[in-house]
């Protein structure tokens, strides 16, 4: 019988503000040690928290771009998660509990098996980072370093919508890429300012929801995928060979690819929530709400703008969804529009997500280090459009502005590699390849379509590649017809 | 210069009768010759004190001297002050140098205020006796075999022995209030949020406020006008205009009307104080001032409702004591959890621990909904009852404490006849009202009886003025202990 996989995913995006959530010490990435920790950091005696406006309004930014302004509560709380551990500074993490700043809103991603789905949110609320133990280094003691403490975070929970993996990578990826997109957080994984703890459970089709597992502190889509598919192989394998599942946090190796449990049911905190007396309670005001709708509706999402590229562009979703994966993606296509006209989106499509991402790709570079700019890259497919290369030649080219050769058109020029739509010139071609070629020629009047490519490979190969093949498989049809 | 008060040693600094050095080294002497014996300060650091008189007295001579500049006032050592030691009464802070100051303690510094030392106090404020400090108890000098009231006792003590003009507290339950009345001076717990709480060690921070203490209201109001203020740094602070609480200093009262609630005349106040409170209300009658009876139906619930709440907030407040950072840590353990365990059971004494364990528990799943959310109901039904009160009255009128000061050790072992000690107080802190206590005579044994007075939500300047007028109609803060006349 066949088991369904159940995933929910809690994802901790750090948000990019200059300073902490409630102190005014610096977020700074990689100073010494206890640095960046001002007295509220430290939590010494007498200290209090002041909430940091800009980190609010990366909560409002997320909200109205996951589901707009009724998805955000018009009064959030603060509340205390208590709980003792020594880069905990206070004894207590201030966080949202009952009521979350963001109480709803949806993430559309593209499933390799169900297409195009939405995924719910469950909520997402605003709280403070902790600090950082640091365990290497120190002979017998532990170091602390605080820097880290208080540092903004906006945790985003998922309603368990996934059931794959690749669902759950998929979202994962979606969610990060919108993060970015509104300017919320740099999105740098193996700093930790985006990590996703995934609830894992198995059930029977139809069955009501199985005993889930959390792994905790995933940092890379990799191990996001790869951990889940070893805790639901696992949880299948334990629920067939006759175990059960226990309620538990569980880890996950990346050096053995395993998860194991790192405390159960029995021993999880009770966190004694109750509403900070040091904080009013959140009130967002509609004026507020309205100003910020401004800026994200002018940077939009990538929702928006995969579904203007696929109304207006007339993109395949496929092609649509890669090129909004970041803001900077898309906006590169947008000036590759701008510049060649809007009738070649599908060839630009074609040409960012295929060459373009494999390059970039291979050299580890993102979209703003990209050595073919968007108006050199316009240039190109323009040469391409008006038939002056061959796909071909135009891969050559592109290479040689990658290399740092100079701009499409100068090296076109500088390599003579123009292509052959002179039709005297090209006809020359294919009266010497049907002449040579008589075998062929039969096969194909027989009925062997195969023969054809051939000959169309002859001529081109008679032109040192540079015929226009489209010119040339033309020519020949019309010749080899009469 | 002992005997004189706050405003009239202003006057004397500022017609050079005496330098704030030549004041500040009388006191400091004074402590040193008294405090042995009632044990008002955990810290006395002349130096400290008196290179704050000498910039004082620069300052009077660069000719921008204010109303607070030159003038002793003592703190208490819940206030973090810059250098100097800040306890709180506790073990657990016994070597913590506080490094910054407290709003409260920079607007004092600003105004060129002389710290005269870190007065005694409850540890964390948790107690009305100003027993269960770490440092030993305070003792009142109206009796020194009787508590000085608390948590605020060293302040209080400090001010009724002339070892300072005036002092700061804090008031969570009426840790102001409670050992103003049972020493003999006036204290006031302002409206919440008008004196930031930061750099104030949290006990309850829903109910904590800091206020002041001196002999007369006028030198209240005077404090007052250094100490309130807009703090950004406190979340919980109010923006609002400054205010001269000197502003109804001299307003007749005539026609005032004053609310009695028949609950704080009901039962369980000892007679030497319901006495002297019957009379206060009769003065002030004489006044002009119209009495009428209001009631606070919910009161009786307000003692149980602030150790449900007080208790949870502090659980979580004190969890910031762990030994890892700074303060008292244990010097052998197996583990990290051990570390916390031997940490906390040696750093915190008795009540605190009762305390947060009160507060854990109440705080628990499956017990939140039925005690924290069922108090705060009720803390909603307490401020509804004042404003209910306060549309037939201007100010309302009672006993401070039930009793006068009790014996050292009477009730320390006994919690629950402690906390009814601050029955009448507690309300006020669950309204975040502006409460006071006036001295108002004394009962058959000598000891001191308190009158409070409960405004409405910023009426302070108001009560200072009510208050005024009663002193200058009577003479009990004028009355100086035996032994403490110099």
């Amino acid at each position: 019988m066949k088991w369904e996989v159940v995933i929910g995913l809690e994802t901790h995006a750090q948000l990019s503000t200059k300073s902490k959530m409630f102190s005014g010490a610096s977020t700074a990435f990689g100073a010494a040690p206890n640095t960046q920790a001002c007295a509220v950091d430290i939590a010494l005696p007498g200290v209090l928290p002041v909430a940091n406006k800009a980190a609010v309004e990366c909560a409002i930014r997320f909200g109205l771009a996951v589901g707009g302004a009724d998805g955000l509560s018009r009064r959030s709380v603060f509340a205390r998660k208590n709980y003792f551990y020594p880069d905990l500074p206070k004894g207590y993490q201030i966080s949202q509990y009952e009521l979350p700043i963001v109480k709803s809103g949806e993430i559309p991603i593209v499933s390799p098996t169900r297409g195009e789905i939405k995924i719910r949110l469950t909520r997402a609320h605003l709280e403070e980072d902790a600090g950082k133990s640091l365990h290497e280094g120190f002979h017998d003691f532990t170091g602390i370093d605080l820097n880290r403490a208080g540092t903004p975070l906006l945790e985003i929970v998922s309603e368990p919508d996934m059931c794959s993996a690749d669902e759950a990578v998929s979202y994962a990826r979606a969610l990060h890429a919108l993060v970015r997109w509104i300017d919320i957080c740099d999105g740098n994984m193996q700093e930790g300012s985006f990590r996703c703890d995934a609830n894992v459970s198995v059930r029977r089709p139809g069955e009501p929801l199985g005993t889930r597992r959390e792994i905790k502190n995933l940092n890379s889509f990799r191990f996001l995928q790869q951990a889940i598919e070893f805790e639901a192989k696992w949880q299948i394998e334990t629920l067939e060979s006759g175990g059960k599942i226990e309620q538990a946090t569980v880890l996950f190796d990346p050096d053995t690819g395993e998860t194991r449990a790192m405390r159960s049911k029995e021993d999880a905190h009770d966190y004694r929530y109750f509403p900070d007396p040091d904080l009013l309670p959140l009130v967002i005001s509609e004026e507020w709400i309205a100003k910020i709708a401004e800026s994200v509706v002018a940077v939009g999402t990538p929702q928006v703008r995969k579904n203007e590229y696929i109304g207006s562009y007339g993109l395949s979703s496929q092609d649509a969804w890669q090129l909004v994966k970041s803001r900077e993606t898309a906006d590169y296509f947008d000036k590759v529009m701008a510049r060649l006209g809007k009738h070649e989106a599908k060839l630009c499509a074609n040409w960012m997500n295929g060459e373009l991402a494999s390059v970039l790709n291979r050299d580890s570079l993102d979209i703003t280090q990209s050595r073919v700019s968007s108006a050199q890259l316009a240039d190109l497919l323009a040469r391409v459009r008006d038939g002056t290369l061959s796909n071909k030649m135009a891969k050559e080219v592109f290479d040689a502005v990658w290399a740092g050769e100079g701009d499409p058109d100068a090296i076109i020029e500088k390599r003579g590699l123009k292509q052959i739509s002179d039709s005297g010139e090209l006809e020359k071609f294919c009266d010497q390849v049907i002449a040579a070629n008589a075998k062929q020629v039969e096969d194909y009047r027989a009925g062997k379509d195969k023969a054809f490519n051939s000959l169309v490979g002859q001529a081109m190969k008679l032109s040192k590649g540079k015929a226009n093949p489209q010119q040339v498989s033309e020519i020949l049809k019309r010749k080899l017809a009469s | 210069m002992h005997n004189a008060t706050i405003k009239s040693l202003a006057a004397d600094l500022a017609a050079r009768k005496f330098s704030s050095v030549e004041l500040t080294r009388h006191l400091l002497s004074r402590i040193r010759a008294l405090n042995p014996k009632y044990n008002c300060f955990i810290t006395v650091d002349d130096a400290a004190s008196l290179k704050q008189a000498q910039a004082a007295d620069d300052l009077r001579a660069a000719g921008r001297a204010g109303p607070l500049t030159g003038i002793p006032i003592a703190q208490k050592d819940i206030f973090c002050a810059k250098g100097w030691l800040t306890t709180c009464g506790s073990k657990m802070l016994s070597s913590f140098i506080s490094p910054y100051d407290a709003h409260v303690v920079e607007q004092l510094n600003g105004a060129g205020a002389v710290n005269i030392g870190k007065t005694n106090m409850d540890e964390f404020a948790m107690g009305s006796s100003s027993e269960t400090s770490f440092y030993g108890p305070v003792r009142n000098p109206w009796n020194a075999d009787n508590v000085p009231g608390g948590s605020s006792g060293g302040s209080a003590a400090a001010v009724v022995a002339r070892l300072a003009p005036g002092a700061i507290g804090t008031d969570t339950g009426g840790s102001i209030r409670q050992p103003a009345a049972l020493s003999g001076i006036c204290g006031l717990k302002p409206t919440y949020g008008v004196v930031s709480r930061y750099g104030m060690i949290a006990f309850a921070s829903s109910l904590d406020q800091g206020g002041p203490m001196a002999r007369t209201a006028e030198d209240l109001a005077i404090m007052m006008n250094v100490m309130a203020g807009f703090d950004a740094r406190d979340s919980t602070s109010l923006e609002r205009a400054r205010e001269d609480y000197t502003g109804e200093i001299g307003k007749a009262v005539k026609g005032l009307k004053i609310g009695l609630p028949k609950e704080f005349f009901a039962e369980g106040a000892e007679a030497g104080v319901t006495g002297a409170v019957a009379a206060a209300i009769s003065a002030y009658r004489k006044l002009g001032c119209e009495t009428v009876e209001v009631s606070l139906p919910s009161m009786k619930l307000a003692v149980p409702v602030y150790y449900v709440l007080a208790p949870a907030e502090a659980s979580s407040n004190l969890a910031r004591y762990d030994g890892v950072r700074y303060g008292h840590r244990a010097q052998d353990y197996a583990d990290l959890t051990d570390m916390y365990k031997l940490t906390r059971a040696q750093g915190f004494g008795q009540e605190v621990k009762r305390r947060i364990l009160i507060g854990t528990y109440v705080l628990s799943h499956g017990y939140y909904d039925a005690y924290y959310i069922q108090a705060q109901k009720v803390r909603r039904l307490v401020a509804r009852d004042f404003a209910e009160a306060f549309r037939r009255c201007d100010v309302i009128m009672g006993p401070t404490s039930p009793t006068t000061a009790f014996r050292l050790g009477e009730k320390v072992d006994d919690p629950v006849k402690m906390y009814l000690n601050d029955i009448y107080t507690i309300p006020a802190n669950l309204a975040g009202l502006p409460g006071m206590s006036v001295p108002c005579g004394f009962d058959g044994s000598g000891l001191p009886v308190g009158l409070q007075i409960v405004g409405n939500y910023f009426a302070e300047a108001k009560m200072l003025g009510i208050a005024h007028q009663y002193q200058q109609a009577t003479d009990w803060h004028l009355r100086v202990p035996p032994g403490c006349e110099g």
